[in-house]
């Protein structure tokens, strides 16, 4: 077989079960949740049935039949949903008529998330995902209750996380109680309306508003309006056609900026009011949301290390995130989504702040690096630049033979140049270094990460050298890890400095393989 | 930002892992390679085919194709037998791969978590098997290509054995 398998992390079906407290559901509440839930999911559905037979017909009461249906559903899923928490091991039964069973071993527990949507926050409910060493690859639902009351669900987080970790002397926090029911520990960073400058720069609103006016324009054309009869956009079509080519599309571009930003800032609004990362009792937990509350708790013994990453337009203006790199958090779909991220778009500063208190090392965050040498430098020159020029070239070639017109690869040249800064971005961005324990891999122009990731974690190497680079004895080290993205890379080092690095971080692993 | 010189670092190389793989991985990388490439050919003869002139184009393009296919053919299975290569100790596992592009890879015994085999169809005409060893780390496996069935159920049963020995997975 080919599919990764993980030994006893967890099993589908019945197993042998220790002596254990008795099968619990979840809170009886979730009747009113999950029902109204599936029918806003069906809503589409059933409101396209209902519009198709509106004249008449037997469609009405098919739309009827389907709503039945779908909060009949609900009441199900709550009824076969229960679990158990034994000295063992975790367990959830689901489904009617397969039934199954999901059993994780207590101690592979890494990371508890308690989510509240507003129907969760109205009814004081949570939803609890237990992450394992497993659950950051795909089409692995892990282990979710939804839902419990909070205080169930905080009970229960406390059970897991803090089983083994002696009490910490009481490091209580000093400004004022933290929301939804925060762990208790030391409050490392909290949330600053100032902050919410950078919501702009977090360019997060860009994909709502394109799917927004995707789907405005398909909904205008689908339905035959004619939003030309409007005055409004009369005069705004009127106003665009007068006005010179070069200012319109300022204006346009304008407008289009300013609604990003206004929904960036909104969604940064939503999703990052009332951060807050706290410390202590061996666990790093962070709650924030407005609406959607979210508090993840990651187990500190299984963080290893912190990224710091900078988008170019957050870099723009001094802004960066900081993300853990640990074992147990979905990684794929941005770090926000998986909660592995310890700050939101904030002030450099406090992002280096927040990674040197989580890494108990202040000075790893400004720790020298070590460069790579002219060979990679010209290799991020010829690797941004080539691609530049073979593409106006074509694009001449397409206009000298195909007759293509002349604007299609004078507006191409500007790509040569702006690869050309890219390439000095990229080159003054790329370094490492061993500080202390930990390796610390910098690279990247569009996205910069100062990855800090903890030798304990590396599980792995992989010594990658193309037909190019070896030309000139270089290789990309690859370093392995159950934690973050998996792999972390050091791109274009030197081998020799390649080897000294694997030695230094792992030592021994190396030493059997060397020549003589 | 500030940059360190680089540190000095004693001249050290890897040495090539110890074993090769079997003599019969030679055939099986041609087969397989030659089995991928009549299939673009195929398709290209058939829109040659299809099509009423018999355009100057195509027929160079499938002239060409034909002429990479021989060379792949001829040249890749050779330099990957001349690079592909295994070793297992009992404190790690270190494979060398590749051919145009190379690969070195490492991984400790001790964040071993599974081993297995698997014999695709073609691997079964030349009577191979490759093994795969994976870690906790969703960066992909180790893969040792072109064992022989002996071999690779020997190296199975060691690694098995030894990871057992060593307690922990650092997940």
């Amino acid at each position: 077989m080919t599919a990764v398998e993980m030994p006893a992390s967890t099993q589908t079906g019945p197993g042998p079960l220790p002596a254990a407290p008795e099968w619990r559901r979840l809170s009886p509440r979730m009747l009113l949740v999950h029902p109204v839930i599936e029918l806003l999911r069906a809503a589409p559905a059933l409101l396209g049935i209902l519009y198709l037979s509106r004249n008449g017909g037997a469609g009405q009461i098919w739309s009827l039949v389907g709503l039945v249906g779908v909060v009949v559903y609900g009441v199900v899923r709550w009824l076969t949903t229960t679990y158990r928490v034994g000295p063992e091991q975790i367990q959830v039964r689901r489904g009617l008529v397969r039934r199954s069973v999901l059993s994780v071993p207590r101690d592979r527990v890494r990371t508890v998330d308690l989510t509240s949507h507003a129907m969760h926050r109205l009814l004081g409910l949570t939803r609890i995902s237990i992450g394992t060493g497993t659950s950051d690859r795909k089409g692995d639902n892990g282990l979710r209750l939804d839902a419990l009351t909070v205080a169930e669900a905080t009970r229960l987080r406390e059970e897991l996380l803090h089983r083994s970790t002696a009490p910490l002397p009481s490091t209580a926090t000093a400004t004022g109680a933290p929301p939804v029911a925060a762990a208790a520990g030391t409050v490392v960073a909290r949330f600053r309306p100032a902050w919410l400058g950078y919501g702009p720069f977090s360019l997060s609103g860009l994909l709502p508003v394109v799917v927004v006016v995707g789907a405005t324009m398909q909904f205008v054309s689908e339905a035959k309006l004619a939003p030309e009869r409007l005055g409004v956009f009369t005069a705004v079509g009127d106003q665009l056609t007068r006005a010179p080519l070069g200012v319109a599309v300022a204006e346009v571009l304008a407008v289009c900026l300013v609604i990003v930003g206004l929904a960036s800032t909104l969604g940064y609004l939503f999703r990052f009011w009332n951060f807050t990362l706290t410390r202590g009792n061996g666990v790093v937990h962070q709650s924030r949301g407005l609406v959607t509350t979210r508090a993840i708790t990651i187990e500190e013994r299984r963080l290893r290390g912190v990224e710091i990453s900078e988008a170019l337009v957050l870099r723009l203006v001094s802004g960066a995130r900081c993300v853990a790199i640990t074992t147990g958090l979905r990684v794929g779909h941005g770090a926000e989504r998986g909660g592995s991220l310890l700050l939101p778009p904030a002030p450099r500063s406090e992002a280096e702040r927040v990674a040197g208190a989580i890494l108990d090392d202040p000075s790893i965050v400004h720790a020298p690096l070590v460069e790579h040498g002219p060979v990679a430098q010209r290799r991020r020159y010829t690797r941004a630049v080539v691609p530049a020029l073979l593409l106006t070239g074509g694009l001449w070639l397409l206009h000298r033979y195909a007759s293509w017109p002349d604007w299609s690869w004078q507006l191409s040249i500007p790509l040569v140049f702006l690869a050309l800064i890219l390439a000095k971005d990229r080159y003054r961005n790329l370094g490492h270094a061993m500080v202390g324990a930990r390796l610390v891999i910098r690279r990247g122009a569009l996205v910069r990460r100062r990855s800090m990731l903890s030798c304990d974690g590396i599980i792995g190497w992989s010594v990658y050298q193309s037909f190019f680079q070896r030309a000139n004895n270089l290789v990309t080290l690859t370093a392995t890890t159950a934690a973050g993205k998996q792999r972390y890379a050091v791109q274009d080092i030197g081998y020799h400095e390649a080897l000294s690095l694997m030695d230094r971080a792992v030592p021994d692993l190396l030493t059997p393989f060397l020549a003589d | 930002m500030q940059m360190a010189p680089a540190t000095e670092t004693s001249v050290v190389s890897l040495r090539p892992p110890a074993h090769r793989v079997s003599g019969r991985a030679f055939p099986y990388w041609a087969t397989r390679a030659a089995a991928g490439w009549l299939v673009l050919l195929g398709i290209q003869i058939v829109w040659l085919l299809l099509s009423h002139d018999t355009g100057a184009l195509r027929v160079s393009i499938l002239v060409g194709t034909v002429a990479l296919a021989v060379l792949h053919v001829s040249v890749m299975p050779l330099w990957r037998y001349r690079v592909h290569r295994w070793e297992a100790t009992p404190e790690a596992v270190y494979t060398q791969s590749g051919w145009f592009n190379r690969t070195w890879r490492i991984a400790p015994v001790s964040r071993i978590q599974t081993v297995d085999s698997h014999r695709g169809p073609w691997e079964q005409v030349f009577g191979l098997a490759n093994v795969t060893v994976t870690t906790a780390s969703a960066a992909g496996p180790i893969k040792i290509e072109g064992l022989d069935n002996h071999t690779a159920q020997q190296l199975i049963d060691e690694l098995t054995a030894n990871t057992q020995a060593t307690p922990g997975d650092a997940t």
